[in-house]
């Protein structure tokens, strides 16, 4: 049977644009029903009232980029029964990543006009290089109705019907033609854990990698194809330093193009 | 497909009809309640969707197909070929597709007080017309019949799907440069399991015309329907021409001893060397026409009132597929290979007692690495160095 007393669900946000969490308001026709099922403890961009902790779920959107996010993020965590981290920026560092591998204070003194108020680390960190993660949503955004799956699941004592196989499957089952056999286009489906449905490959384009590495990508092949598709060392580590630059498959494989 | 001739088909005669009759037949087709599923120009390929007339299919066109590249061309306006609807190949997609479909519904259930209503999935059996099956797609949907099918197990779905089908298959008079049917004995020319096979003719002055074979009672039935008189001994002769002449032109093949070759090198280092290339992302096994592995799923509403268990396509190249406690069999992706291409080409004869290769070659154009099954066996033929250790 349902558990009797709601679960209580906290949202919260570090270095991050949002967008993960809005995937949870964009969830309109269920959203009604979500509300029914949990009591919604904490989660800013839905509601100002606040209830204290403990949490029984905790969600985790946005990577560590400063001092006090990395000091939040154990206090959350130990406030939390479950903690699941979405998104690109909470799994793999996001688009900020980028600044891993440059020197930061450089990158601020460009970026900020007064530079001497920023204060960050020198890094931008998925949510598992500080605490336990229990599980992982990736995706760039996520996909709302994954986010709908981990919540279902764990309601409902059941493992989440999440894969980690390659984008290819997706595409494949969904009955998109592969752009890089019919369009010789580079896309980077193969080393792409599935998740968005394939949106891209649909309309023809390759594969961003919003939702990072599959279970076990080949990427130094994949790079060798790229380059018989035409791409030089520097659009290669383009391609894999975009949403998730700071996975260790896509960062290394950058970095064997740098 | 419907109840097969048997051997009145060998002393049935062979019918001749143009495009119009053909038109003509599978309008009837979709009368009687069939919906029309053949191949069709989309994003730069072929795929099988669903078709209303003629003029869907792929008129005019041509593939040209190499490892990891697929490229449509359209015929010349002056070759003869012009109006020809079948001188494209095979695509990504085969008939496995509409047969066991990539999701299904297996049964809901509903929570009712303590316990659970089951709902048995009702969903009525889709009534195909199967156009343009090729004798390598023919062979595969046998092999695959063999494992839904075994006597003891059935799939009651593959199994209605397919007896419910209306199957034109197309003798190939074209082959693409990733074909090899005929090394793997199961084409270019089909040779049962369907209701009607035609051979594509065009005449030097464009007109297209077909010969087509009878496989069952109905295919007769609907050709006389519309028309189609008996074939003269020159188109006849003219068709298998055409056919004998594809099985000629194929560049690649399987040698009759691979499955041998496999057993006896399953550490050999060649291994290690496709593992380096695979990008382990399951392409070659979601276009096969003769893959069947698939997974269970079980959903759940919100509320917990309601579930469902679903199966979707799985492959042996998915590292979750050989999860079991403790963690997956199949770690590397060189084991994922030996598994793929051992199974297929060797495993495949002691367990169903045939290859679980058609030699459709899609596998080889889609992989979008380029990986040859058929290079890659030669490279093992080639060094066998297992054995060489066993000599030494």
């Amino acid at each position: 049977m349902p558990p009797i007393t709601k679960p209580k669900l906290a949202v919260w946000k570090f270095s991050s644009c949002d967008g993960c969490q809005l995937a949870l308001l964009d969830c309109e026709d269920e959203l009604l029903a979500v509300a029914d099922a949990v009591e919604i403890a904490y989660f800013l961009e839905a509601t100002r009232a606040e209830i204290s902790g403990p949490y029984d779920i905790s969600i985790v959107e946005g990577s560590i980029t400063t001092e006090d996010e990395a000091h939040r993020i154990q206090r959350i965590r130990a406030s939390s029964k479950i903690l699941i981290a979405i998104g690109a920026c909470a799994t793999a560092g996001g688009i900020q990543g980028l600044k891993n591998n440059r020197e930061v204070r450089e990158l601020v003194d460009k970026v900020y006009a007064h530079p001497e108020f920023i204060s960050s680390l020198a890094t931008s960190t998925p949510v598992a290089d500080h605490v336990q993660v229990d599980f992982e949503l990736r995706g760039c955004p996520i996909d709302k109705y994954q986010l709908l799956e981990a919540l279902n699941a764990l309601l409902n004592g059941r493992r989440p019907n999440v894969p980690t196989h390659s984008q290819c499957m997706a595409c494949k089952m969904a009955g998109h033609v592969c752009v890089t056999v019919a369009h010789g286009t580079a896309c980077l489906g193969p080393v792409t854990q599935a998740g968005c449905g394939a949106i891209c490959p649909e309309f023809s384009r390759g594969c961003y990698g919003c939702f990072g590495p599959a279970d076990a990508p080949n990427t130094r092949s994949l790079s060798a194809r790229f380059e018989a598709l035409g791409l030089k060392g520097e659009d290669i580590s383009r391609l894999f330093r975009m949403f998730c630059s700071a996975a260790p498959a896509f960062d290394g494989e950058a970095r064997n193009h740098e | 497909m419907s109840e097969a001739l048997s051997d009145a088909k060998a002393k049935s005669p062979k019918y001749a009809l143009n495009r119009a009759m053909l038109g003509e037949l599978i309008e009837l087709l979709s009368k009687e309640g069939h919906q029309l599923i053949g191949p069709q120009r989309e994003d730069g390929t072929i795929v099988l969707n669903p078709i209303t007339s003629l003029e869907d299919l792929p008129v005019g066109l041509e593939d040209e197909q190499d490892s990891g590249r697929y490229r449509l061309k359209s015929i010349a306006p002056d070759d003869a070929r012009a109006d020809s609807l079948f001188q494209t190949t095979v695509g990504p997609q085969s008939w496995r597709r509409y047969l066991f479909p990539p999701r299904q519904t297996l049964w809901k259930a509903r929570r009712n007080g303590a316990g659970w209503e089951i709902d048995a999935d009702a969903e009525a059996t889709p009534k195909y017309a199967f156009i343009g099956v090729r004798s390598c797609d023919l062979t595969a949907i046998a092999v695959q019949a063999r494992v839904y099918d075994n006597g003891d197990y059935t799939d009651p779905g593959f199994t209605a799907r397919l007896g419910a089908a209306f199957i034109i298959a197309v003798n190939c008079t074209r082959a693409a440069d990733t074909c090899f049917c005929a090394s793997m004995d199961a084409g270019p020319a089909a040779r049962e399991g369907y209701d009607i096979a035609l051979t594509e003719l065009a005449a030097p002055g464009g007109e297209v015309w077909f010969v087509a074979e009878v496989g069952s009672r109905r295919g007769a039935d609907l050709l006389e329907a519309v028309g189609a008189g008996p074939a003269g001994a020159e188109l006849v002769a003219a068709g298998e021409a055409a056919v004998a002449a594809t099985a000629r032109a194929m560049t690649r093949s399987i040698p009759a001893d691979a499955a041998a070759l496999l057993q006896r090198n399953p550490e050999h280092p060649h291994w290690a060397d496709i593992a380096a290339r695979c990008l382990g992302c399951a392409n070659c096994t979601m276009v096969c026409p003769t893959c069947f592995c698939s997974t269970m799923e079980d959903v759940t509403s919100l509320d917990g009132q309601e579930a469902a268990r679903l199966r979707h396509w799985d492959s042996c190249f998915s590292l979750d597929y050989s999860y079991i406690h403790g963690g997956p069999v199949r770690r590397d992706v060189k084991s994922r290979c030996r598994q793929w291409m051992t199974h297929k080409l060797s495993s495949w004869h002691e367990q169903f007692g045939t290859s679980g290769c058609t030699g459709c070659g899609r596998c080889i154009t889609w992989c979008p690495v380029g990986i040859d099954i058929t290079e890659e066996i030669a490279a093992f033929a080639k060094y066998q160095t297992t054995e060489i250790r066993e000599e030494a």
